[in-house]
C-alpha cells in the first residue's frame, strides 16, 4: 500500500533529480567522445576553438596526401571527369577476365537510396549500365541503410552463383569489412565505392580525392572570409562513416588554426526539417552566427531559411553541388562555397567494372577529381531545367535519357 | 460538461457547484498547465526574450503542428484506441506535396485539397478495419505505417522529388503582416487556435460525449444506444485530417524531408499523456492534451538553452513521461 | 489457452494435472494457434517459389534457403522474447534501444580479445536483467501503462546511447564473429542459437509454473489476482526474460557487424516488428492466448517475403506496403476465428 502512495511523489522528484543532474554533468563534461564534442551552453566562457577531440578516423599522412591532390593534374580526358584518374597505380584484371565477351550479369549492393545524392547516382548508374552492351543485367539490392540487412545481401550475392563482379556500396565503414572480406574469398571479383571498408582486397577502390580534401576546402573558404573570433556553427550529416568523418576531420584542422570560434558541431540526420531547427535553435542561443560549414548540401537550403525566417542575413555558407543550393545563392547573390563528393563516380563504378572483366588494367585505388565550385565558376555549373535535387556534378549530360531520367525539362 | 480526470474525494459531483467543478477540473488537468506555465517562466528566466512577442511566436509557430497532431491522437486516444500511422501520414503529405506541386503555385490550391481527402480516406481506413473487421488498432495502424511509408517512396524512387511552391510554404512559414505589436502573426499560429477552440467545441457536443463513453465503457456505451463504430470511425478521420494539416504546415516550415514524420506519433501519443490522456480511453481533455503538445516543445526549447541539446533530450524525455504518467495513475488510483 | 483452475499445490493432483495437459495437447496441437500460421508459411513459401523460378531466380536451393535461415535468426530471437511479454497482456518497445546497446556494451568490452569475451557476456546479460527489472517494476509498482513504460525506456535508453557513441565502436574478436558467420555443413551456427532459444521459451511456457501464470494473467489478470496468483514478480519476470533475449540479440549482431553500432537495433526496426512477427504468428495482443512456435512461424514468413522481394528486385518499399496488407489482412481473418 505504501508503495502506491509514494509511487508518484517518487517518480516527479525522480524525474526533477535527473533534469538537474542532466543540466550539471553536461555543462562540465566533454564527453569521451572520439569526434566533436557537444556545444557549450550559453552560459560558460565562448571557448577559442571548442571543435572537441580529432576523430578516430584521422590520418595525417591521408590528410596532407588529399590536401596535395587538389592541385594535381588528373590523367585521362578532361572532358570526361569520370574516366579520370589521379597519380593511379595500376593492378592487372587478367585472373578476373570473363570467359564471355558479353552477357554479363552485373550485380551491385547498394547502401541506400534514402537521400537524393545516391538516387541521382543510382540513376546514372542504371543508364551507363543500359548503355553499355557487354552488360546483359544489372542487378541492384538495396540494404535499406541496414548494416544487417547489407551483410545479408552480399552473402546471397556471393552464394547464389548468378553475379559475374559485385559492386558493393558500403553502409558503414567498420561493420561492412568482414562481409567485403568474405566476398573476395568468393573468386567473384569485387569492386567498392563511395565509402570504404578497412580492407584493400577489393580488385579496385572508387572515390573522389576524399573528405579531407572537402572539408577543407569548405573551411579555407570561411577562413577567408570569416574575421577571426567569428562564430561558426559545423553541420554534419551522421557519425561514423569514414567519408563524411575525414571532412569534419579535415575542416576541424583549419578551424583550429585559424582561431575561429567553433560554437557547436551538431548532427544533422542529412533531414531539412531538423537542420533548420538546429539553426534557429543556435541563432537563439548564440544571437547571431557569422558563417556556417556543413558537410554536404542536401540541406543548405534549410540553414539558409533558418537565417530568412530569423530575419538576419546569411552569413558566409558552405554547400555543395546540389542545384537548389547553387540556384539560390546566384539568386540571393550569397556568400559560398559548393565543394563536391563527384556524383559522377556512381558512372565510374560500371565503367572500372567492365575494364575489369574485360582483363584490362585498372587502378588498385582509382582517384576521381573533385572539382569544387567557386563564385568564379557558379554559371557553368547552375542548371535552370533540372530540378532542385539535382547535382551538378552528375556527368551524365552525354547519356540516353537525359535530362527526362534525371527529372529535368 | 467536458469530463476531466476521475473526480477525487471531497469535490463535487455532476450536481455539486460550479466553482467546486471547475475546481475538480483543474485539479484533474491542471497540472499540465501549471507545468507549462511553470517551464515559460523558466525559459524567460534563461533567456529573457522569450516573452517577446517575436520569439514565443516563432515558438508557437514551431510548436503548432505537434500541438495539432496531438489533438487528433486525442480523439482517437479517448475513444479507446491507437493511431501509430499519423507519423507516416505526415511524410507522405510532405513528400506527395512537393511532387504533384513540382515548384508551380498554381497547383498549390488543389494540392491541398487533395492533402486532406488523403488524411480523410487514411482515417476511414484505419476506423473501418479496426471497427468492422475486429482488427485491434495497435496492428491496424501499424501496418498503415508500413503500408504508407513504402508506398509514398515507391512512388519518389526512395527519397522526396519536385519542389513545394512558395505559397503553400507560407502557410508554415509566413502570417498576416503589419498587425501592431507583433507585426507578423503567423498562419500556423491561427490554424492553433482555432483548431483548438473547434476542438473543444466538439468535446462539448454529443459526438464528443459519446466518444468519451465509448472509450470508458464500450459496452455500456453500445447499450445506451451509442453508435460505438461509427463515433470510433469519426475519430480516426479527425486523427487523419489533423494529421494531414499538420503535414502542410511542417511541409511549409522545415521544407521537403524524408524524415519530417518519423516518431511523430509517439511525440503525439506523449503530449497526449503528459496532459492527463489515460491510455485505454475514457479520461482527459482536448485542451490539456494540446497543453502538453506546448509543455514538450517548451521543455525541448528549455534543454537547448542548458545546453542539453540532442543526446540527453531522450533520457529526459523517457524519464519525465514516465513520472507523468505515474503521478496521473497514482492520483486515479490513489481516489479509490 | 484460457486458464480454469487455479493452481493446486499437492504433488498427487500435480501429476494428474500433467498427465491430463499431455493429453489434451495432442488434440490441442492441432487446436493451437500455430497451425494456421505454419498453413500460411508453406502457402507463401509455395507461392514465393513459383514466382520466383518464373522470374529466373532460384528459390529452393540450399545458398537460398541458408540465406533466408540467416534472415531470420535475429529477429527470431527478440522475438521469442516479445511473445513472452505479449502473452501476458504487455509489451516492450524498448527491445529495439536495447539491442543496440547490448552490441555496444558487447564490443567494446570485448575489445578484439578473446580473453575478454565471457566477462562481455556476463555485462551484457546483466543488463538485460536490469533493463527487464526496470521495465517490470515501472508497470507494476509505479502503475505505468506497458506502452508508456517501455517507450520511457527506449528514450532513455536511446540518449544514453547518443550521448556515449557517435557510430560504431568496439571490435568483436574474430573467434566470437565466428557465431555471425560459421555454418555447420549449409546450417548457420547462429541457427542452432535461434532454436535453442525458441525451445527453451516454448519449455518456459508450457512445462512450467511459471509459464502457466503467464497465460493466466494474461487471461485475466484480475481473476488470477483473486485466484492468489502473485501477479506482479509474473509480470516483472517475464519482461527480464524479454530484456534477456534482447540483448542476446545485440549479442548475436555485434559478431555479425565486428563491432556494435547505436542503429543496429532500430535500423532493423525490431521493436515493431518483433510486436508484428509475434502477432502475425496467432498470439492475440490482449494476451492469454498464442505461443512461441506461431512467432517463429511468423518470422519465416517475414523471412520468406524479403528473400523473395530481393529475388525479385522488387523495391525494397513495395515490400513495406505487402507486409503492412499481410499484417492487417493475418489479423483480420484471426479476428473472424
Amino acid at each position: 500500500m505504501t508503495w502506491r502512495r509514494l509511487a508518484g511523489p517518487f517518480a516527479l522528484l525522480a524525474c526533477c533529480a535527473t533534469v538537474a543532474a542532466c543540466g550539471t554533468t553536461d555543462d562540465s563534461s566533454s564527453g569521451d567522445k572520439a569526434t566533436g564534442g557537444e556545444a557549450t551552453p550559453a552560459a560558460t566562457e565562448a571557448k577559442k576553438s571548442n571543435t572537441g577531440e580529432q576523430s578516430e578516423f584521422f590520418v595525417q599522412a591521408d590528410y596532407d596526401k588529399q590536401l596535395a591532390q587538389r592541385s594535381v593534374t588528373p590523367e585521362g580526358d578532361a572532358s570526361k571527369p569520370w574516366t579520370q584518374m589521379i597519380e593511379p597505380e595500376m593492378v592487372s584484371t587478367e585472373k578476373f577476365k570473363s570467359k564471355k565477351s558479353s552477357g554479363w550479369n552485373v550485380c551491385f549492393s547498394n547502401a541506400a537510396s534514402d537521400n537524393p545524392w545516391r538516387q541521382n547516382g543510382l540513376i546514372t548508374m542504371k543508364a551507363e549500365a543500359e548503355n553499355t552492351k557487354e552488360i546483359a543485367k544489372f542487378t541492384v539490392v538495396d540494404a535499406e541503410a541496414k548494416d544487417d540487412k547489407q551483410i545479408s545481401d552480399i552473402e546471397a550475392m556471393t552464394s547464389g552463383g548468378k553475379c559475374d563482379i559485385i559492386i558493393i556500396a558500403p553502409n558503414t565503414t567498420a561493420t561492412l569489412t568482414p562481409a567485403v572480406e568474405k566476398a573476395c574469398e568468393s573468386k567473384i571479383p569485387v569492386i567498392v565505392f563511395d565509402r570504404g571498408v578497412t580492407t584493400d582486397c577489393p580488385v579496385t577502390f572508387i572515390h573522389p580525392i576524399g573528405g579531407y580534401a572537402f572539408g577543407a576546402d569548405a573551411a579555407e573558404f570561411l577562413k577567408e572570409k570569416v574575421k577571426p573570433e567569428g562564430k561558426i556553427l559545423a553541420l554534419r550529416i551522421l557519425p561514423g562513416v569514414d567519408v563524411l568523418e575525414t571532412r569534419w576531420s579535415g575542416a576541424k584542422g583549419i578551424f583550429d588554426e585559424a582561431g575561429l570560434n567553433v560554437v557547436g558541431v551538431e548532427f544533422t540526420d542529412g533531414d531539412p526539417a531538423k537542420t533548420k531547427s538546429i539553426v534557429s535553435d543556435y541563432i537563439q542561443r548564440e544571437g547571431s552566427l557569422d558563417g556556417v560549414w556543413m558537410d554536404a548540401g542536401a540541406t543548405a537550403v534549410a540553414a539558409i531559411e533558418a537565417f530568412e525566417d530569423a530575419g538576419q542575413d546569411v552569413p558566409p555558407i558552405t554547400g555543395e553541388d546540389q542545384n537548389d543550393f547553387l540556384t539560390k545563392w546566384k539568386d540571393e547573390g550569397l556568400t559560398a562555397v559548393a565543394p563536391t563528393y563527384s556524383n559522377f563516380q556512381w558512372r565510374t563504378a560500371v565503367i572500372a567494372a567492365v575494364k575489369v572483366l574485360k582483363g584490362e588494367e585498372v587502378p588498385k585505388e582509382w582517384v576521381l577529381p573533385q572539382p569544387k565550385i567557386t563564385e568564379e565558376t557558379l554559371d557553368q555549373y547552375v542548371k535552370p531545367n533540372m530540378p532542385p535535387l539535382y547535382y551538378a556534378l552528375c556527368g551524365c549530360e552525354d547519356l540516353p535519357g537525359f535530362p527526362e531520367k534525371w527529372g529535368g525539362k | 460538461m467536458s469530463t476531466e480526470n476521475a473526480t477525487t474525494p471531497g469535490f463535487g459531483d455532476e450536481t455539486g457547484d460550479r466553482g467546486r467543478r471547475l475546481l475538480s477540473s483543474l485539479m484533474g488537468t491542471g497540472t499540465i498547465f501549471v507545468l507549462l506555465l511553470i517551464l515559460w517562466v523558466w525559459i524567460t528566466i534563461l533567456n529573457p526574450s522569450f516573452a517577446e512577442p517575436g520569439p514565443f511566436l516563432a515558438y508557437l509557430k514551431r510548436s503548432a503542428p505537434l500541438v495539432i497532431l496531438a489533438a487528433g491522437a486525442y480523439f482517437v486516444l479517448v475513444s479507446g484506441n491507437f493511431d501509430l500511422s499519423v507519423g507516416s501520414l505526415v511524410t507522405v503529405i510532405v513528400v506527395v506535396a512537393a511532387r504533384l506541386i513540382d515548384g508551380d503555385p498554381s497547383n498549390t490550391w488543389p494540392v491541398i485539397v487533395l492533402l486532406l481527402v488523403i488524411g480523410v480516406v487514411v482515417g476511414l481506413v484505419n476506423g473501418f478495419i479496426s471497427t468492422v473487421l475486429r482488427v485491434p488498432s495497435f496492428i491496424t495502424t501499424l501496418g498503415m505505417l508500413l503500408i504508407l511509408n513504402g508506398a509514398v517512396f515507391l512512388w519518389t524512387g526512395g527519397a522526396p522529388r519536385g519542389a513545394l511552391a512558395d505559397n503553400f510554404r507560407s502557410i508554415g512559414r509566413q502570417g498576416i503582416n503589419g498587425i501592431p505589436w507583433i507585426e507578423q502573426l503567423p498562419w500556423s499560429v491561427l490554424l492553433l487556435f482555432a483548431i483548438g477552440a473547434a476542438s473543444a467545441l466538439l468535446m462539448r457536443s454529443d459526438f464528443g460525449r459519446q466518444l468519451i463513453a465509448t472509450g470508458d465503457n464500450e459496452r455500456a456505451a453500445r447499450l445506451s444506444g451509442v453508435r460505438v463504430n461509427r463515433v470510433r470511425i469519426l475519430a480516426f478521420v479527425l486523427s487523419g485530417t489533423l494529421a494531414a494539416v499538420a503535414g502542410i504546415l511542417l511541409a511549409g516550415f522545415g521544407g521537403v524531408s524524408a524524415q519530417v514524420g518519423q516518431g511523430l506519433e509517439f511525440d503525439a501519443i506523449t503530449a497526449c499523456v503528459l496532459g492527463g490522456v489515460v491510455l485505454g480511453g475514457g479520461r482527459g481533455s482536448v485542451v490539456a492534451a494540446m497543453a502538453g503538445a506546448l509543455t514538450l516543445e517548451a521543455l525541448f526549447t528549455w534543454l537547448n538553452l542548458q545546453g542539453i541539446s540532442g543526446a540527453l533530450e531522450d533520457t529526459v524525455q523517457g524519464v519525465i513521461i514516465i513520472a507523468a504518467v505515474s503521478f496521473a495513475s497514482y492520483r486515479l488510483r490513489g481516489a479509490r | 489457452m484460457t486458464v480454469v483452475d487455479p493452481p493446486e499445490q499437492s504433488a498427487g493432483s500435480r501429476a494428474s494435472r500433467r498427465s491430463e495437459r499431455v493429453a489434451g495437447w495432442r488434440v490441442g496441437i492441432l487446436a493451437s494457434p500455430a497451425a494456421p500460421v505454419y498453413g500460411a508459411l508453406i502457402g507463401i513459401f509455395v507461392i514465393a517459389w513459383i514466382v520466383v523460378t518464373i522470374h529466373g531466380g532460384t528459390f529452393l536451393t540450399v545458398p537460398n534457403v541458408v540465406n533466408m535461415l540467416q534472415r531470420s535468426v535475429a529477429l527470431g530471437i527478440v522475438s521469442a522474447g516479445q511473445t513472452v511479454v505479449i502473452l501476458l497482456g504487455s509489451l516492450d518497445l524498448s527491445v529495439a534501444q536495447l539491442i543496440s546497446l547490448a552490441s555496444l556494451l558487447a564490443a567494446t568490452t570485448m575489445d578484439g580479445q578473446d580473453a575478454n569475451v565471457v566477462p562481455a557476456i556476463a555485462a551484457v546479460l546483466a543488463l538485460g536483467v536490469g533493463v527487464g527489472l526496470a521495465n517490470g517494476v515501472i508497470i507494476t509498482k509505479l502503475r505505468v501503462n506497458a506502452f508508456i513504460a517501455t517507450l520511457g525506456t527506449a528514450l532513455f535508453i536511446s540518449g544514453i546511447i547518443q550521448n556515449r557513441w557517435d557510430g560504431p565502436a568496439g571490435a568483436v574478436p574474430k573467434s566470437f564473429e565466428d557465431l555471425g558467420y560459421t555454418r555447420f555443413g549449409v546450417i548457420p551456427l547462429s541457427f542452432f542459437l535461434l532454436a535453442v532459444i525458441v525451445v527453451v521459451v516454448w519449455f518456459i511456457l508450457r512445462n512450467t509454473r511459471f509459464g502457466y501464470r503467464i497465460y493466466a494473467v494474461g487471461g485475466s489478470e484480475d481473476v488470477s489476482k483473486l485466484s492468489g496468483l502473485r501477479t506482479h514478480r509474473t509480470i516483472i519476470a517475464a519482461h527480464v526474460v524479454c530484456s534477456l533475449t534482447a540483448v542476446i540479440t545485440g549479442l548475436f549482431l555485434a559478431s555479425r557487424l565486428g563491432a556494435g553500432t547505436p542503429t543496429v537495433g532500430t535500423d532493423g526496426g525490431y521493436d515493431l516488428e518483433s510486436i508484428a512477427a509475434v502477432v502475425l504468428g496467432g498470439t492475440a495482443l490482449a494476451g492469454g492466448r498464442g505461443g512461441v512456435l506461431g512467432t517463429l512461424g511468423g518470422v519465416f514468413i517475414l523471412a520468406v517475403l524479403d528473400n523473395t522481394f530481393n529475388q525479385l528486385e522488387l523495391n525494397a518499399f513495395l515490400k513495406d506496403v505487402v507486409r503492412g496488407v499481410i499484417l492487417i489482412a493475418a489479423i483480420a481473418v484471426y479476428a473472424l476465428r
